[in-house]
Formats: structure tokens, C-alpha cells, sequence
């Protein structure tokens, strides 16, 4: 019921955003963003927070992109391209007349240089294993390389990238952050500074950049999309507790508070009509899911992980949480293409829970630990799931810790038999069910230190992961997305998770703050697209 | 001055010290760094380029002996998360720090100096009983809470203040009174049972009947003996604000060095945790040290020994 | 120039020196010693705070006794529809916390772990910073500078990270977090009380004692220990609200008590940002932690003014 109402709005917004952005929008102004952590970096190649990634989709550009507020594809810096028939060879073909802030002129060559430098292991990239699909990744991360045999530039204009397998993401992946162009002549200047200095190609450059304090963009004049950005400047202040920053917009200093509204403050500010209309709500590619540890007993048995399938009210728990959720049933959030319509999840029934448990061979349940990061709310949803596996006979001890710890507990084999994930979980870096599935349910992340908490290593279904990532052919998509959508379901079904919610997005804006909604709760640039938001005339 | 000497030589020894037990705690600690540098998607091949390249594949005893190495030649290393120079960090956040500490120590002493000396002159007094009070509740409430009732009462509603930052004095007054709040307490309640003991002292009765001013008395005689623990408080003050601003900073957002210490921990940031200890472990000694060689010019029969 | 003309007998506790008022008609330390509840029972801030400690205390046993409800199980009934939590009313004395419990409750069971944080963990930091601070600076010298440097370097020592070290090794604890707050709190009061018995130590009295050829630990705990008992009266009782507080810090890093375990300070911590829509979640457990070291203190000034006839002039 829920679900769907939140796809409607989605749809609502997707379809008001193009006549509303067509009319009222104008160039100037200047608005205030507020943040509570620091800028760690605004390299592209290296920044991967929820605060500089949308920074840094403004800074730079890569050969693809996103409309804005949708996760359709469209041309970036390539102003065309082709896919060959064996889906193994992509050509771009540059734009005219981008220029970098430093104002030399983008050549293909720094599309080449920008993959390399990303790849290669001396730059420390955590995105750099997202280029794996790509010719002579292994020689580069081996260190047997400097370059990627597989990236050239046959002239100024041209780009061509030889995939060594077909992979069905790499345009998405073009589309990354970390596949945004630079220039070489000021990586060279700056050195590893080069995060405090970026020189792209974005509408906006960096002017000022305080530690703890303030970073300001300006607009970039000689941008390349015609009338972007709207607005002139953005000045992003940092360091201030998320609810204090609410208390800034509501007297008129704050525009946009980027740590969206404080738990504490939520029902206040919805309660409020004045208030609840200047917040944007949307959804976010985040399901929130407990993980059990196969590889763990009792989680080793299939039943005792359907059981607590069955166990948990996740309706309880998005009351918690204030509503600021839908339950989950499957690992893929509802916005995600591949989600199953069809797949009914497992339903609330503590009695039945008690029975499977019984079959199982623990009428009496067991004790476990349940591990949790431990910034609110995410202990009180731990408790919440506590509460639910006690009533079933399982007693959780909870183990609330550092996010660094509850992380490196999970990448351990025999730690944390359950780990609840929110504040660390998944929120997908491009919109395509496969960047759920690898690194978090597949046999890659189930190795020490990764990302794979359950341990849930099941051949088959790599398999078949691997064969829907082959499909490159853009009239094949929906084939592909139906065999994904058969790969969840069969994960539900040996159950090493219990998706317990989506969390929504819930974006408030100054009175003054206009565009589409869909640009403040926009899919890819987290938290809102700084390049098509604008300020209404004084 | 041999005495200086050699207490600067002992806290040299004392960062060294400081130095070698983070660096083992940090890295006993179970939270891998280099996976925090190589995110969620890195394959284990580049984890171990990471790891390789930081050093953080040799033994403890070389890893620590590095550091110790760069840092004799001033060199703080860089960053693991931000890649910036962990000096030119703290840099650009101590001068906001230091500013922020002296002003919540000015705010402790001017109140809890005050409402020391107030209550222990009306001592037993209903007076003395409501600046009791004041101070228990000072120390017991939760600095997150007075900061935001403050920023309510004088930012929000009565405009005196900005709502949190940095830059001009109206910025610093909030903030410093939240920090120094709590001290307050704790000053005005040493100060007050200081000066009741130095008061009852026979030297002060003898003053007292010698027919000299109060007034004399208290500042002569009273004050400069009353005062030697508050001395001793100001140095550990200077330590406690080192490392314990964290609240307070986040809720002005004020741009000092406790914001960087509390995310590096949260991020295993381990040049920028080093940096920050040593950095704060410099002011508690040189605080102590300071506070030392205070306390014979106030009171000359305390000679400096050690 | 301090004026010093005392004479030393004079200036230190002794059956010389009558309480004011007359108030005690005993004349010697032991037969004082003896007397002393009786003699407590005529103030009337001492006697309050002695029913506040026990009222915690009993809160604390016989919680399973005063209140129906679990201090760990979430109640439909205690959220509103959208998830608030319920503010004090007849069924929820004190309301209900975020996950719809009891507060009342949550704050009873809650006593038993700040009850043995602000006593015994704070106790024990009291007399171990006491000892130091007292030997360091009575003895001075080699041993003086050493106890001093040592302390100097456990107050720049990371306790925060030490806190985190901990908390992944062991299994979270109660007694943990007791520890590491007996073995970093100590500090401060050594500095302070090393810089009290340097002052006392030179005074004519103690000098006195020594030409008298009395021994070091008689000289140390007959008549420098006394006089340092204001600041640990002082010292020890702020330092219930500060280590209560502390606590919730070091359980949030992990290795204190675990959630759903309640305390007071952890109470708070949990809540602080809700004190606007929802203040009783911080004041009513605020007001707890603030009552319990008033008590001590009302009972701590008691005592010393026993104790300590010469105080009151």
C-alpha cells in the first residue's frame, strides 16, 4: 500500500519536472548549505561521502550522466557513443568546447589519463574496482602497468575503452564520480593537494575552501551546458550539529540543511503545514536489512533464517522511526528496476516463526549477538529487533559500536552473527540492481574484510549474475532485469538477509529555494542537484 | 631554570611516551583503515596495494619507528581520508581552539571565582545554599543541552546572538559560556571551600584583630592562598578543553580541532588521531608546567623542586 | 608576604579547639568519633540527604517491585501512531521513552548501574588520585616528580581511544566501564590535591611535627589527609554527576552497558536531541543524577563539620 503510493509520488515528480523546470527558473543567487562532517576531499577519484558526492558531481563531469532528478542515462562529456555488436568495444565521441576551470580545452587524452589515474593503485581510489570490466585492469592493479591497455585515444575527439568481459553496467559506471575527467597538468601541480585544489570541467568551481568552517563554489561562466548553473554561488558551511542547522533555516540564514531533518525534529517540522510544505520527499536506492552469518551456527540452517524472517515487525519498527520508511521485502528498494512486484517477502508471524524454530531443532530458541552502528536511531532500531527475535525465543545480546568496528566485524568470518545495517547500509552508487548484488550478497564480498556480512556465497546464482550482466543489448534490458529479479527472489529464498525497510528521503528547502522536487530528492546527485536548483526572483 | 629544563625534558619524554601508546592502541584497534580508504568495492588485491603503500604491512615496532622518524623531523604525515598534511589541518583549526578554550576558561573564572567567593563569605546562608545549587546543576547538565537552550533562549528568540560560526566576538560568547559552564561549577565550589579554610587560618584571625581593612586582608592575605588549587585547575582545564570540545563545536560549529579528532576516530583517520593526541598532550603538559611555576610566585614558601 | 604568626598546635584538628556553640559536649577525637550519627541527625540537609542515597538505592534493589512494567520491553501503547513518545500521564508517571517504555521504570533499573559508576567508580578514582596527589606532594623529591610526570602523562593519555581498544576486545561491561573511569578520572584530583599538600607541607605546624620527630605516615594521614578533606568532599561530589555522565559516553563508544540496559546517563545521552519536543526524557533523569550528588554533598559538608570542629568560627 505504502509502496505504492511512494511510486506514484515518484512518477508525480518525474513527469512535473519538465514543464515546471522549462518555465520559471533564472541564473543568479546565492544559497546556503549546511553540513555536520567535514569535506573530506573533492577528488573525484577519492571522495565518497554522502556530502562531497554530489560536490563533486558539480565540479566535474564524466562521458556520461544522469537527467537530472531521474536515474535515466544521457551523453555527459561524450556527446555520442557506440557499443559494438560483441558489447566488448565502447566508443565515445567528445563534446566541442568543454573547457577545464583552469580553461584548457578537454581533449581526449585526459579522459585516458583520468582512467588510468583512478585505477591505478597508487592513487587509493576506492572506486577503482568498479572499473574491473575494463581491458588490462588486473596488469594495473598488479602494478604491471602504469596505463589500461584497453583505454585509447585515437584522436583529440575519441575515446575507445575494450571491455574484457560484456558488462551491462558500464555506462552507469561512466557515470560515476569516479569515472570524471581531470586535468593532468594540475593533478601533477598539486600532488595528493589535489583535493583541496580540483581543476573539472563542472558548472561550479571551487572560490573558498576553510577547513571545519565553510567551502564556496562559484559558478562556472564558461560552462558547457548552455544556462547551467542557475544559481551563482553556493556556500556550504560545515561543522554544525543537523539540528541547529533546522533551527538556522527556519530563521532564514539556511537553505538547504543537508544532513536532511534531525530524527528529533521530524514529526515537529511534518506536523507543522507551513513547515511539511517546504519539505521534498522521495525515495532513495537504500533498503535498511539485517544480515545473518551463514557461515555462523545457528544461521547456518535455513529455517532458523526464514524464521527470523518471519519474526520481525517491520511495521513496528517504521513507526519508530516515524514513518520515515516503507517495509522491505526483498533486497532491491522499490525505484530500483529489477524489483520484483510479484514477490510477497516473508510475512509477519511470530507463531509460525516459533514453529519453524521448533522444526529446526530449537524449541528454545538460542542466544546470538545482534551488532549496530551506534549513532541514533539505528540502537533504538536494534532494540526494536530485539524485542521482535525475543518473542520468538532468540536472545540477542547487542553489541552497539563504532561504525569502523561494526564494519570490520562484519568482514570477519566468525564475529557477528547478526549485524543490523543501518548507517552503514547499502545505498546504491548507480542505478542498477547489479551494485547489489555483488559486493553484498554475492561470493566476491564474502572474503575477509568485505562488504558481505552474511557470508551467503551461492555459486548458482553468480552465475546467473554474470549471465544478466552479459545482456549489453539495450532492447534486451528487460530479459536482463527479469533475471535479476529472479536472482533476489532466489536469495529471499535461502534468506541470508531480513530486508527490514527503505528509508525515504525527506529534503527540506528555504521559502526561496525553487525547481522540481525531484532535484531535491534526486536519485544520483545525494543529496540535491546544486546544477539545476535555482532561488526564486526577491 | 634548571628546573624548566629539565620538566621540558621530561615532557618531551612524556609526548614520546604519549606518542608510542596511541600508536599501539591504534593499532590494536579492530577496525581496518585500509579498508576504510579502499571502500566497500575495492578487491583484495588493491586493499594490499593500500596497505603496502601506507607501510601498514610491517611490523608494528618499523610502523611506529617511522612515524616517530617523520615526526623528530616535524613531519605529521598525511591524512588517510581528507590526503591533506595533518599539520596544515590542525593548523587551520588550533588558532579557533585555543581561542575558544581561553574564552571558556575567562568564563569560569570571572563566574565560578565569583560565586565561590560569594558563597563562602555568606556561608550557610540561603545565598550560599542557591549558589549550590546553581553549581550542582551547572556540573550535572549535559553540555549538548545547554548549548541548544542557550542557542534558543539568546540566539533564536532574543537575536543577541548568531545561531552558531565563527569569525566575531558576538560568535564566541555562547559557545564560550557552554564550556564554561561546567567549570563554573566546579570552580565556584573549590573557590568556596578554598577561601573557607584559608579563612579560618589563625594568620587571618590575627590580621583580623591587628585591626587591618577587610579588604586588605582578603586580597593580601585570603585570596593568594585560596587560590593555589584553582591554579592547578586552570592546567588541567586546558587539557580537558583539548580533547573534550567535541559537543560543544558541533553545536556552534565552531571550526576547532575536536571536530577533526572525533570523526578521524570514527573514520580510523590514524595520522589525523596521532596529530590531534600529541598536539593536545603538548598543552596539557605545558599547562601543568605553567600552573607549576605559578603557584611559588603566588605562594613563595612553595619552592620549585623536583 | 602571608602574615604567619599561628602557632602550629593551634591550627590543626585537637581537643584544644572546642566546636563553636557548644553544640558538642564531647571532648575527645574518639568519644566525637563515637557520637557522630547522633550528631548528624540534627541537621536537617544531612538527614535529607541520607533519605535521597537510600531512596536511590532502594529504587534501585526493589525497581522489580515499584514498577509493572519491564524496563526493556517496548510497549504498543507507549508511541503515539506516528511514533512519539508519550508524556507523563497516569499510567506513565514520568512518560515514555522512544521506544514506548516506562520512563519511571527505565530510571529505577537505570540506578543500579549510575549508583555504582557515581559511588564506586567515582570512589575509587577519589582515593586513588587522593593517595598520589597527597604522597607526591608531601614527599616531593624523586618520588614527588615521578608520581606528577606519571600523572601529567595519563591526562594527555587518548582515554577515548583506550575506551574503544576496550570495548572491542571485551565483552561490554558494567564493570569496564567502571574501570576505566577509576583509572582515568584519578587524574585531575591528583593535580589538585598535590598542589594543596605542597602548601600544606610547608606550613609551620606540619614542620613543627617533623622537628617533634613525628613519622611520615602520622604526619601524612593525621594532619595533611584532614586537611585536604574539603577538596575531596568538593571533589567527590561533583564528580557523581560528571562520571554518570561519563558513562553513557564510554557505553555509546561500547564498552560500557548495552542497550536495552538502562542508566541515567545513557538515559539522557539517548535523548538529548529530542529535549525540545520531548524534555522529560532529559529532565526527569537530569534531575535524578543532579538529586543524588546534592545528597552526597549535603551529607559530605555534614560530615567534614563534624569531623572538623575548627571550620566553624
Amino acid at each position: 500500500m505504502l509502496k505504492r503510493t511512494l511510486q506514484a509520488a515518484l512518477i508525480v515528480g518525474v513527469a512535473l519536472a519538465v514543464p515546471m523546470g522549462a518555465m520559471a527558473q533564472q541564473q543568479g543567487g546565492s544559497i546556503v548549505i549546511t553540513y555536520k562532517d567535514d569535506v573530506a576531499t573533492l577528488d573525484p577519484a577519492i571522495g565518497y561521502d554522502w556530502q562531497n558526492w554530489s560536490m563533486i558531481k558539480s565540479l566535474f563531469d564524466g562521458l556520461m550522466d544522469y537527467e537530472p532528478g531521474t536515474t535515466e542515462l544521457r551523453p555527459g562529456l561524450a556527446e555520442s557513443y557506440e557499443i559494438s555488436d560483441d558489447g566488448l568495444t565502447y566508443t565515445f565521441h567528445l563534446r566541442d568546447g568543454v573547457t577545464f576551470h583552469n580553461g584548457r580545452g578537454l581533449v581526449a587524452g585526459d579522459v585516458v589519463y583520468s582512467l588510468n589515474r583512478v585505477t591505478n593503485p597508487v592513487t587509493q581510489s576506492p572506486g577503482a574496482g568498479f572499473f574491473d570490466s575494463i581491458e588490462g585492469f588486473e596488469a594495473i592493479t598488479a602494478g604491471d602497468a602504469d596505463a589500461l591497455s584497453g583505454v585509447s585515444a585515437p584522436d583529440d575527439k575519441t575515446v575507445v575503452i575494450k571491455l574484457n568481459r560484456p558488462d551491462a553496467t558500464f555506462l552507469h559506471k561512466m557515470a560515476l564520480n569516479f569515472a570524471s575527467v581531470v586535468p593532468e597538468e594540475a593533478v601533477a601541480e598539486s600532488g595528493a593537494d589535489f583535493g583541496r585544489e580540483p581543476v573539472g570541467t563542472g558548472a561550479f568551481k571551487l572560490e573558498e575552501w576553510r577547513s571545519g568552517l565553510r567551502v564556496v563554489f562559484t559558478r562556472n561562466e564558461d560552462y558547457w551546458r548552455e544556462g547551467l548553473p542557475y544559481l551563482d554561488q553556493i556556500v556550504f558551511e560545515i561543522g554544525m550539529e543537523p539540528i541547529v542547522a533546522l533551527l538556522r533555516l527556519q530563521n532564514g540564514e539556511v537553505d538547504i540543511p543537508g544532513d536532511q531533518i534531525p530524527p528529533a525534529k521530524f514529526l515537529e517540522v511534518m506536523g507543522n503545514p507551513e513547515t511539511a510544505s517546504r519539505v521534498v520527499e522521495g525515495g532513495q536506492l537504500h533498503t535498511g536489512y539485517i544480515t545473518m552469518n551463514v557461515e555462523m551456527a545457528p544461521f547456518d540452517n535455513v529455517d532458523v533464517r526464514r524464521a527470523v524472517n518471519m519474526a520481525i515487525n517491520k511495521d513496528r519498527i517504521t513507526q519508530i522511526i516515524n514513518g520515515r520508511g516503507v517495509p522491505a521485502n526483498q533486497p532491491l528498494p522499490p525505484s530500483m528496476p529489477g524489483y520484483s512486484q510479484t514477490y510477497e517477502g516473508y510475512a509477519y508471524d511470530p507463531a509460525a516463526a516459533i514453529d519453524l524454530l521448533a522444526e529446526a531443532g530449537f524449541p528454545d530458541g538460542f542466544e546470538t549477538e545482534l551488532y549496530v552502528m551506534n549513532t541514533d536511531p539505528q540502537p533504538r532500531i536494534a532494540q526494536a529487533i530485539q524485542n521482535d527475535l525475543a518473542k520468538i525465543g532468540i536472545k540477542a545480546d547487542i553489541k552497539s559500536l563504532a561504525q569502523a568496528n561494526v564494519i570490520a566485524a562484519g568482514g570477519e568470518k566468525d564475529q557477528a552473527p547478526m549485524i543490523w545495517s543501518g548507517g552503514m547500509a547499502w545505498i546504491a552508487d548507480f542505478p542498477d540492481p547489479s551494485n547489489f548484488y555483488a559486493p553484498i550478497l554475492g561470493c566476491a564480498g564474502a572474503v575477509p574484510g568485505g562488504w558481505n556480512w552474511s557470508w551467503y556465497c551461492n555459486e548458482e546464482l553468480d552465475a546467473l549474475a554474470t549471465k544478466a550482466d552479459s545482456i549489453t543489448d539495450p532492447a534486451a534490458q528487460e530479459e536482463r532485469m527479469k533475471l535479476w529479479e529472479e536472482i533476489y527472489v532466489k536469495v529471499m529464498d535461502d534468506a541470508p538477509w531480513v530486508p527490514v525497510f527503505n528509508e525515504n528521503r525527506y529534503t527540506m528547502k528555504s521559502e526561496r529555494m525553487d525547481g522540481a522536487d525531484n532535484l531535491y530528492v534526486d536519485p544520483v546527485h545525494i543529496p540535491i542537484n546544486y546544477d539545476y536548483v535555482y532561488v526564486k526572483p526577491e | 631554570m634548571a628546573y624548566i629544563a629539565k620538566r621540558l625534558l621530561f615532557s618531551a619524554l612524556i609526548l614520546v611516551g604519549v606518542s608510542f601508546i596511541t600508536f599501539a592502541l591504534l593499532y590494536l584497534l579492530p577496525a581496518d583503515p585500509v579498508r576504510q580508504i579502499a571502500g566497500r568495492s575495492a578487491t583484495a588485491q588493491t586493499v594490499e596495494n593500500i596497505r603496502h603503500q601506507l607501510g601498514l604491512d610491517q611490523p608494528f615496532f618499523v610502523q611506529y619507528a617511522r612515524y616517530f622518524w617523520s615526526l623528530v623531523q616535524g613531519d605529521l604525515g598525511r591524512s588517510y581520508v581528507q590526503r591533506a598534511e595533518v599539520s596544515s589541518l590542525i593548523a587551520a583549526r588550533l588558532p579557533a581552539s585555543l581561542l575558544l578554550m581561553a574564552a571558556g576558561i575567562v568564563v569560569e573564572l570571572v563566574f565560578g571565582l565569583t560565586l565561590g567567593i560569594v558563597a563562602a563569605l555568606r556561608r550557610g546562608t540561603a545565598t550560599d545554599q542557591a549558589l549550590m545549587i546553581t553549581s550542582f546543576t551547572a556540573v550535572s547538565a549535559p553540555q549538548f543541552v545547554v548549548g541548544l537552550l542557550l542557542l534558543y533562549v539568546f540566539a533564536v528568540e532574543l537575536g543577541w546572538f548568531p545561531i552558531g560560526g565563527y569569525g566575531t566576538f558576538a560568535h564566541l560568547v555562547l559557545p564560550a559560556v557552554t564550556l564554561g559552564v561546567l567549570g563554573m561549577g566546579w570552580y565556584s565550589r573549590m573557590m568556596r571551600s578554598s577561601m573557607i579554610e584559608v579563612l579560618r587560618q589563625d594568620y587571618i584571625r590575627t590580621a583580623r584583630a591587628k585591626g587591618l581593612p577587610r579588604l586588605t586582608i582578603f586580597v593580601r592575605h585570603a585570596m593568594p592562598n585560596a587560590i593555589l588549587p584553582i591554579i592547578a585547575m586552570i592546567g588541567i582545564d586546558i587539557g580537558l578543553f583539548m580533547s573534550g570540545i567535541v559537543v560543544v563545536e558541533s553545536v556552534f560549529g565552531w571550526p576547532g580541532i575536536g571536530q577533526l579528532a572525533w570523526q578521524a576516530i570514527q573514520r580510523v583517520d590514524i595520522p589525523i588521531i596521532m596529530g590531534v593526541t600529541l598536539v593536545s598532550a603538548c598543552a596539557i603538559v605545558l599547562g601543568n608546567l605553567l600552573a607549576d611555576l605559578v603557584t611559588p610566585l603566588i605562594d613563595p614558601r612553595i619552592k620549585l623542586r623536583d | 608576604m602571608v602574615n604567619r604568626n599561628a602557632s602550629p598546635a593551634a591550627t590543626h584538628p585537637g581537643p584544644a579547639d572546642p566546636p563553636a556553640g557548644g553544640a558538642d559536649p564531647a571532648g575527645s577525637g574518639e568519644e566525637r568519633r563515637r557520637s557522630l550519627p547522633a550528631r548528624l541527625a540534627r541537621r536537617p540537609l544531612a538527614i535529607l540527604g541520607i533519605l535521597v542515597i537510600l531512596a536511590c538505592v532502594a529504587g534501585a534493589v526493589f525497581a522489580p517491585v515499584l514498577t509493572s512494567y519491564e524496563p526493556d520491553v517496548p510497549l504498543f501503547e507507549g508511541l503515539t501512531l506516528t511514533g512519539a513518545p508519550l508524556p507523563p500521564d497516569a499510567d506513565f508517571p514520568l512518560g515514555t521513552d522512544l521506544l514506548g517504555r516506562d520512563l519511571l521504570t527505565r530510571i529505577l533499573y537505570g540506578a543500579r548501574t549510575s549508583l555504582i559508576i557515581g559511588i564506586a567508580a567515582n570512589g575509587t578514582a577519589l582515593v586513588i588520585g587522593t593517595l598520589i596527589g597527597a604522597v607526591a606532594g608531601f614527599f616531593g623529591g624523586f618520588i614527588g616528580s615521578a608520581l606528577m610526570r606519571f600523572t601529567d602523562l595519563m591526562m594527555a593519555f587518548p582515554a577515548l581511544l583506550l575506551a574503544i581498544c576496550l570495548a572491542a576486545i571485551f565483552q561490554p561491561s558494567l564493570w569496564i566501564v567502571a574501570m576505566v573511569i577509576a583509572l582515568v578520572n584519578w587524574v585531575q584530583a591528583a593535580r589538585v590535591l598535590y598542589t594543596e599538600t605542597r602548601a600544606l607541607s610547608q606550613r609551620e605546624f606540619i614542620e613543627a611535627e617533623r622537628a617533634m620527630g613525628a613519622g611520615t605516615a602520622r604526619i601524612l594521614l593525621r594532619h595533611i589527609v584532614p586537611h585536604l578533606v574539603p577538596t575531596i568532599i568538593v571533589w567527590g561530589t561533583l564528580g557523581i554527576s560528571t562520571t554518570v555522565l561519563l558513562e553513557a559516553t564510554l557505553s555509546y563508544l561500547g564498552v560500557g552497558v548495552q542497550p536495552p540496559t538502562p542508566s541515567w546517563g545513557n538515559i539522557i545521552f539517548e535523548n538529548q536531541t529530542y529535549f525540545q519536543s520531548a524534555p522529560w526524557l532529559v529532565f526527569f533523569p537530569g534531575a535524578a543524577i543532579l538529586a543524588l550528588a546534592l545528597a552526597f554533598n549535603f551529607v559530605g559538608d555534614a560530615l567534614r563539620d563534624e569531623l572538623d570542629p575548627t571550620q566553624r568560627d
